[in-house]
């Protein structure tokens, strides 16, 4: 009927503005269908408008927001930044270590009997027995000694004045040792010296002489010698290398010389030093001891020099530029006695309390997940509990309310104790035990999501129940609905059909205000930490954050805007709300 | 009316019977209670000296806190130590019920009282403002800030202000209802210490309800300016100072009080929320803690002293009508 009217309205305007109307004529009156009043008288209302606006934006940035956004809502994001790591364990070296020539080994009973005889003592010359065999360990310096057996290097046999000396095995025996011998017979001395090693001379068979050497088999010392490449590692690992080299080191020597070859040797102090083959390095000699932190961690010769050196200059930090010709920063620090060195790394971290920018336009919350789409999601959670419950309340509240007014006498009675009973349950103790009960059998967080919109209905029908049953009684007293009686309309379709869609005005203002109630209840046990759980969020649950202190303080860009959404949205429902009930009833419009 | 009051009470009685049952069996649901806490932590103490084991332990605690029944004998038996006004030992806080409830009833009485008193003193000349200058700026101005603080969420308005004036202004403390130095103030400096740290939550339990407050007292007083009695005093020449005051704020006074006395009550209900962020320890906050951690003897008791305010308020708000409005009494 009003389509028609305005339409005729539409023409008369058009075309015949010029005819004269009379005072009572038709078309002076607009009339409208009742739904056009409200809606004109709605849109009229600028706070309504207001409210509208605001829902319809939230409903963007929530469903089509959540479309738009190229992150997920459960996306955890990761940056790379430097983070000071362990990485190597450095000690001064305070064991012996011992280098056997070739040909030769050192058993356990060896090291063991150096240790307890030889170590500490102060003479330079001590023997030992290990394993039936006698060692002199004779002190070149300090933590620095060469470790000989006695060897049979050939026997002198004398046939009246002429001496025969014949060799044992493959010694070689020089001239200058076998005139010394000579002259030792004759002199009946039971040593003697050659080339300035001391030899000595045992009564073998009738006639003879055994000359007894010390043969130098092992050297001992703390000093640990690397390679620089890997071609270098039998050299670095040779006892004629090492004691050369040694050697050189405590004499001070900048150069020596092993099988011919002349290495030059670098020495910083007397523990550590460089020996260059030409201009190349090629053994690095330290006494301290580098060892990566992690399993599978190659440690470059490098790298361990470079370590040496910082702990030898008492250096607290040094830069290490690696194979890639990065600058690396290290820290040397000190530990039980040991040194530890944290390498500065580019570590995966996830991307926490990241602050506004170009990529997270709100920043980044406790998880790592980028906060306005958070919101966005929360947003289409928060709204859609609070429709699901709405329509939840007033589907329970309509059918008991609708036959409580209804039928009246006991019905009503019954019902309607049953109403205040429900009514008069505690409504947050009781979200709050149902909260802890969820929580106790870690329900899963969708599932839960449903046990509280459930919940949340039962516990709030209550309101709308009574306002249907307020209406119907006093409807069905009018007469129209004596019209459905007498049409013999069954009780259901008088119900549901002709007595609930007369109490609709009433109940779309109150659903739309009680929407915004039903939000901020969400949104309080979702705060708690009663309502929606990670992954899943809500605005409720994303303030949640702000209950850490460090959060509340610095991260404003976390807690704020949800906040805000909550507010407005809340706001929205309530302009629409009381808009609504104003253009339905203008006698309330106060 | 004596045979309404009396209908009335016993169907309070029924409800806050039934009411506590639920309560009590929504209880007895939960699966981890505090009682298997407890018998994990004894179980935990005494396994090194070979004492009993969790489930003797369990077994031992459900007997003694009477948990070994079913929902319904165990609630009977609750009830019968309620009528005989025992309402059991708290298992939380180790002391019987009623003696934790004596010691922090009153912050919430405090707390409530002092926030009513604002609220009152706020809301009801706003809205009287209003409704004289209605559709003036000052009104869309009084209906949008009401209408604000109706949609404020308690937990958001609580972390704003902490925020502005305890982080950022370092005005008040974020927590609790006393300072570090608490102990060695005088009792004057001890009351003033109290009351600034109420101030927080004052704030914030008195804006979330400004806005019902005001915009009720607003419709009321409209609808009174627009009676006839107000356009025939207008009429007789009355000046309007005397005509708001007398003609027409006495008549709004009626709904308000009604209004009002359904909050008395709900003085002594604490505020649960609101506490809880503060750490007032008031009966909300106690009562919180009491239902999370299980604490069956607490909750049963807060529950059912939630269920007996509520229906004295209700009662109340039927009697009171009659006392402001004689014409109730008449009927």
């Amino acid at each position: 009927m009003s389509d028609n009217t305005n339409m005729n309205l539409n023409t008369n305007e058009s075309g015949e503005e010029q005819q004269p109307m009379s005072l009572d004529d038709g078309r002076r009156v607009k009339v409208l269908s009742p739904g056009m009043m409200v809606f004109k008288r709605f849109i009229r209302n600028k706070l309504a408008i207001v409210g509208i606006c605001i829902l319809v934006f939230m409903f963007l940035f929530s469903f089509l927001g959540g479309v738009i956004s190229p992150y997920r809502q459960d996306q955890v994001f990761h940056k790379y930044d430097k983070a000071n790591k362990e990485y190597a364990g450095a000690v001064v070296n305070t064991d012996y270590r011992f280098t056997a020539a070739e040909g030769f080994t050192l058993t356990t009973m060896t090291r063991a009997n150096f240790n307890s005889k030889v170590k500490g003592s102060e003479e330079a010359e001590v023997k030992f027995e290990a394993d039936d065999v006698t060692y002199l360990a004779r002190k070149v310096d300090d933590n620095f000694y060469t470790l000989s057996v006695g060897e049979q290097l050939g026997t002198v046999t004398v046939l009246g004045k002429i001496t025969d000396i014949k060799s044992i095995g493959d010694a070689e025996l020089s001239k200058a040792l076998k005139d010394a011998a000579t002259a030792a017979v004759k002199a009946s001395a039971t040593s003697f010296e050659a080339e300035g090693v001391t030899y000595t001379l045992t009564k073998g068979a009738a006639k003879s002489y055994v000359i007894n050497g010390m043969k130098e088999v092992a050297m001992v010392s703390m000093l640990n010698f690397d390679a620089f490449t890997s071609e270098y590692d039998t050299l670095a690992r040779s006892f004629a290398f090492r004691k050369a080299c040694e050697t050189a080191m405590h004499a001070g020597a900048d150069s020596f010389e092993v099988d011919g070859t002349t290495y030059r040797l670098d020495i910083e102090d007397e523990t550590n030093a460089v020996a260059y083959l030409g201009d190349t390095e090629v053994v690095n000699i330290s006494n301290i001891i580098v060892n990566p932190v992690n399993n599978g961690v190659f440690l470059s010769i490098d790298y361990k020099a470079a370590v040496a050196e910082a702990i030898a200059e008492k250096h607290t930090t040094f830069d290490f530029v690696d194979e890639n010709g990065e600058t690396v920063k290290n820290t040397v620090t000190m530990r039980n006695n040991n040194y530890v060195i944290f390498t500065e790394q580019a570590t995966d971290l996830i991307d926490m309390y990241a602050p506004p920018s170009k990529e997270h336009w709100l920043g980044t919350d406790d998880h790592g997940m980028d906060v306005l789409t958070r919101l966005m999601y929360g947003g289409r959670i928060s709204l859609m509990v609070g429709f699901i419950v709405m329509i939840l309340e007033n589907l329970i509240g309509i059918v008991i309310g609708g036959i409580s007014g209804y039928f009246g006498g006991w019905v009503d009675t019954m019902l309607m104790r049953f109403v205040d009973l429900f009514n008069s349950i505690p409504y947050y103790p009781m979200m709050i035990i149902a909260g802890a009960i969820m929580d106790s059998f870690e329900v899963n967080p969708y599932v839960r999501l449903y046990m509280m919109m459930a919940i949340m209905g039962i516990m709030g029908w209550t309101g709308v129940a009574r306002v249907v049953r307020g209406q119907i009684l006093s409807l069905r007293e009018q007469d129209f609905m004596v019209a459905t009686e007498a049409t013999g309309i069954a009780v259901s379709r008088r119900i549901f059909r002709h007595l609930v869609p007369n109490v609709m005005p009433l109940l779309i203002v109150q659903a739309t205000m009680g929407l915004g109630g039903i939000i901020l209840t969400e949104a309080t046990l979702s705060f708690l930490g009663l309502g929606i759980k990670y992954p899943l969020a809500s605005w409720g649950s994303i303030i949640n954050a702000a209950s850490n202190i460090y959060v509340m303080t610095y991260c404003w860009f976390i807690w704020i805007p949800a906040g805000l959404l909550i507010v407005l949205t809340v706001l929205g429902f309530n302009f629409v709300g009381d808009g609504l009930r104003d253009a339905f009833d203008p006698k309330m419009k106060r | 009316m004596w045979k309404f009051i009396v209908r009335r009470v016993f169907l309070a009685i029924i409800i806050v019977f039934l009411g506590s049952f639920i309560i009590y069996g929504v209880m007895r649901a939960m699966p981890t209670s505090f009682v298997d806490a407890m018998a994990r932590q004894r179980a935990a103490a005494s396994a090194t000296t070979g004492g009993p084991t969790f489930e003797e332990w369990r077994a031992q605690l459900n007997e003694t806190y009477h948990l070994d029944v079913n929902p319904v004998v165990g609630f009977l038996s609750w009830m019968g130590g309620v009528l005989h006004g025992d309402f059991g030992t708290s298992w939380m806080y180790g002391i019987p019920v009623t003696q934790k409830f004596n010691e922090v009833i009153w912050y919430s009485v405090v707390l409530n009282i002092i926030t009513l008193v604002l609220q009152v003193i706020t809301c009801i000349p706003l809205g009287i403002q209003a409704a004289r200058r209605q559709y003036s700026g000052f009104d869309y101005g009084i209906t949008v800030f009401a209408m604000l603080c109706i949609s404020l969420p308690t937990f958001f308005l609580a972390t704003v202000l902490k925020y502005i004036f305890a982080i950022r202004l370092e005005l008040v403390d974020l927590y609790g209802i006393v300072g570090r130095f608490h102990q060695q103030l005088s009792p004057a400096g001890k009351m003033l210490d109290m009351a600034q740290h109420m101030i927080l939550p004052v704030l914030t339990l008195a804006m979330l309800n400004i806005g019902g407050l005001t915009r009720y007292t607003r419709t009321n007083m409209l609808e009174v300016l627009n009676a006839d009695y107000i356009r025939t005093a207008r009429a007789k020449g009355l000046p309007e100072k005397e005509v708001i005051n007398r003609h027409a704020f006495r008549n709004t006074l009626i709904p308000l009080v009604s209004y009002m006395s359904y909050l008395v009550p709900s003085l002594f209900s604490g505020s649960m929320i609101t506490e809880t962020l503060y750490q007032i320890p008031g009966i909300g906050y106690i009562a919180y803690d009491a239902m999370v951690a299980g604490d069956l003897p607490f909750t049963m008791f807060y529950s059912m002293f939630g269920l007996i305010l509520t229906q004295i308020s209700l009662m109340l708000a039927d009697i009171m009508y009659a006392v402001v409005d004689p014409r109730v009494r008449v009927n």
